[in-house]
């Protein structure tokens, strides 16, 4: 479905400050894989988001969904079939507005039309769909998002994600910022939204344990590589202590400075 | 006298819903408004001149007002230069176009002209005193605002400008293009800012080129105002107490005006006590001097 060949992404080109964030990366996702996604701090986990998303396009390379060309279109045209959370909840969504709003704004994706969706009927739909979160949202539709707390606000960026079916969803580290409760919430939203809305998904994870227990495929990077990627008995059989070996004979060094991190 | 300031105030609430937009909703200080204003002045005094209807003058003053919006988006989008920039930019080069409208000079009379309140006055002087004539029309039009732009905020659309002011990377998320967003918030508000502009210049009976100097700042001022004045975070209140607060910024600004020869005021100082007012109530704000005040005194 989404496809990346050979791209590349450059920062600070020209100067002594230049980082290869994105090393020649070839990649394709099926429609239905669950891929998690792991590896050291400025491995370049991120800017592979970034550059699938439009924020950052690609220094040289082609990423194309279902055939187009999609290199070139800006972040929000794109935004139209992706999805994306990222660590930091106040991202997903506008604090100085209610819940209701905000769901307004996620119910379809693209130019907003000059109409008034937002009624009884409407509100009945979102309290129903905010019940699923189980967090008491339902009866706080017209409270201010800026009220409610990170691991609440968490939880409707993932339902405002899901509302307009999208064709891909990125997740960086979106459970790394919420207490360990909130953060078991979310994953389990995670993995129900997955298979209710029958969802595309690549996740970051510095959790190694939870990038083995997710997903149908993981992909490790390094150095703006993809230096390991496993897939379905292959995956489910990694251990752990396989991973860290197998990075150990890749790269030739161990990965002590992670192991702390990645556990 | 007392409807002469409701009368102003209206007229100029207009101007200050436009400032709102851009300041308070859009987070896109926008300072085009100095020159949009006189240009709404200007289109619709020269529309008058023209031999137009009153109506078209009024639309071209919207208009142009809308062009000169869109243009600070978009030196604003293309250039990405800071919004307060953009505006300046335009306003700066909005002087100039202002005297050509004016056909090359700075103010025309509209004392001969008919126009919208002398039509008014014309219609209603056998049964009604002029004042309250003008009183009832600029409540109409100013209620028709708050109505219009109430109902625009809870369109999809206009929830989505709400959201652009406070996060802009969730709305791109959503997959709306930012740019065209801040071309429609910021090209209403100036078209809002121009119809003020051109209900001003009847309202005085001519349009001048220097009738921008610190427009904005007064439209801030009467924004300030209002947020003390009504506490809400609900769209509808929002409106409405710019609406009030530019009335109240009338009233005071005619006690200085009128009053303030006591204290050695002249009208020449009413630009520093606007840009007082302005730095009391951030100071006012910042200090959260209100919500202490009211806690000590329930505490007594
Ligand atoms: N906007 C940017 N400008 C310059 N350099 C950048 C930018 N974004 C990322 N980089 C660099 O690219 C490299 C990869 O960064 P990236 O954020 O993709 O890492 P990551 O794998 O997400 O790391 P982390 O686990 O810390 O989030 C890093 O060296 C980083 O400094
Ligand atoms: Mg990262």
């Amino acid at each position: 479905m989404i496809k990346l060949s050979d791209v590349s992404l450059i920062f600070g080109e020209g100067t002594p400050d230049r980082v290869e964030a994105l090393n020649n990366i070839s990649f394709q996702l099926n429609h239905g894989d669950f891929v998690t996604v792991i590896g050291s701090n400025g491995a370049g986990k991120s800017s592979l988001f970034n550059a699938v998303s439009g924020l950052y396009p690609p220094t040289s390379g082609v990423i194309s969904k279902n055939k187009v060309d999609i290199t070139r279109w800006p972040e929000y045209k794109r935004a139209a079939f992706i999805g994306r959370v990222f660590q930091d909840p106040l991202m997903g969504t506008a604090g100085n507005m209610s819940v209701q709003d905000n769901l307004t704004i996620a119910s379809y994706k693209g130019m907003k039309k000059l109409k008034i969706s937002l009624n009884k009927q409407k509100k009945n739909e979102f309290r129903e769909l905010l019940s699923q979160l189980e967090m008491g949202l339902e009866d706080r539709i017209s409270d201010n998002v800026g009220q409610l707390s990170g691991g609440q606000r968490q939880a409707l960026t993932m339902l405002m994600m899901v509302l307009s079916s999208p064709d891909l969803v990125l997740l960086d580290e979106h459970t790394a910022a919420l207490d360990p409760r909130n953060a078991e919430k979310v994953l389990e939203l995670t993995s129900r939204f997955y298979s209710n809305y029958k969802l595309t998904v690549m996740m970051v994870t510095h959790n190694m344990k939870m990038a083995l227990d997710f997903g149908n495929r993981l992909i490790m990077m390094d150095r703006g590589e993809i230096i390991l990627e496993a897939e379905g008995k292959e995956k489910s059989r990694l251990t752990v202590d396989e991973l860290v070996k197998r990075f150990h004979d890749i790269r030739g060094m161990s990965l002590t400075n992670d192991e702390t991190l990645l556990s | 006298m007392i409807e002469g300031i409701f009368v102003e105030g209206l007229i100029y609430s207009i101007m200050a819903l436009g400032v709102f937009m851009t300041f308070r909703i859009l987070d896109f200080p926008d300072l085009t408004v100095d020159g949009s204003f006189p240009l709404g002045a200007a289109v619709m005094a020269t529309s008058l001149v023209g031999g137009f209807p009153i109506w078209t003058g009024i639309l071209l003053a919207m208009l142009a007002g809308a062009v000169a919006g869109t243009i600070t988006a978009v030196i604003h989008n293309e250039l990405k230069v800071p919004s307060l920039l953009a505006g300046i930019l335009t306003m700066t080069m909005l002087y100039s176009i202002n005297i050509r409208v004016l056909g090359n000079k700075a103010n025309i009379s509209l004392l001969k002209q008919s126009h919208m309140i002398s039509a008014l006055v014309d219609a209603t002087e056998s049964f009604m005193n002029a004042g309250i004539a003008q009183l009832f029309l600029f409540t109409l039009i100013a209620a028709l605002a708050v109505i219009l732009l109430n109902a625009f905020f809870h369109t999809d659309l206009g929830l989505t400008l709400g959201a652009l002011g406070g996060n802009e990377r969730m709305v791109v998320a959503q997959g709306s293009n930012p740019k065209i967003l801040k071309i429609i918030g910021v090209g209403v508000s100036n078209s809002l800012v121009a119809l003020s502009g051109a209900f001003a210049a009847q309202y005085q009976g001519f349009a001048d080129a220097s009738l921008g100097v610190g427009m904005v700042v007064s439209g801030l001022a009467m924004v300030m105002i209002g947020e003390f004045l009504i506490r809400s975070s609900k769209i509808h209140w929002l409106l409405i107490r710019v609406i009030a607060g530019a009335i109240v910024y009338k009233a005071i600004m005619f006690g200085g005006r009128y009053y303030g020869y006591r204290i050695h005021l002249t009208p020449n100082d009413l630009k520093l006590v606007t840009g007082l007012l302005i730095i009391l109530s951030l100071i006012i704000t910042k200090t959260d001097l209100l919500s202490r005040w009211k806690k000590r005194h329930q505490n007594d």
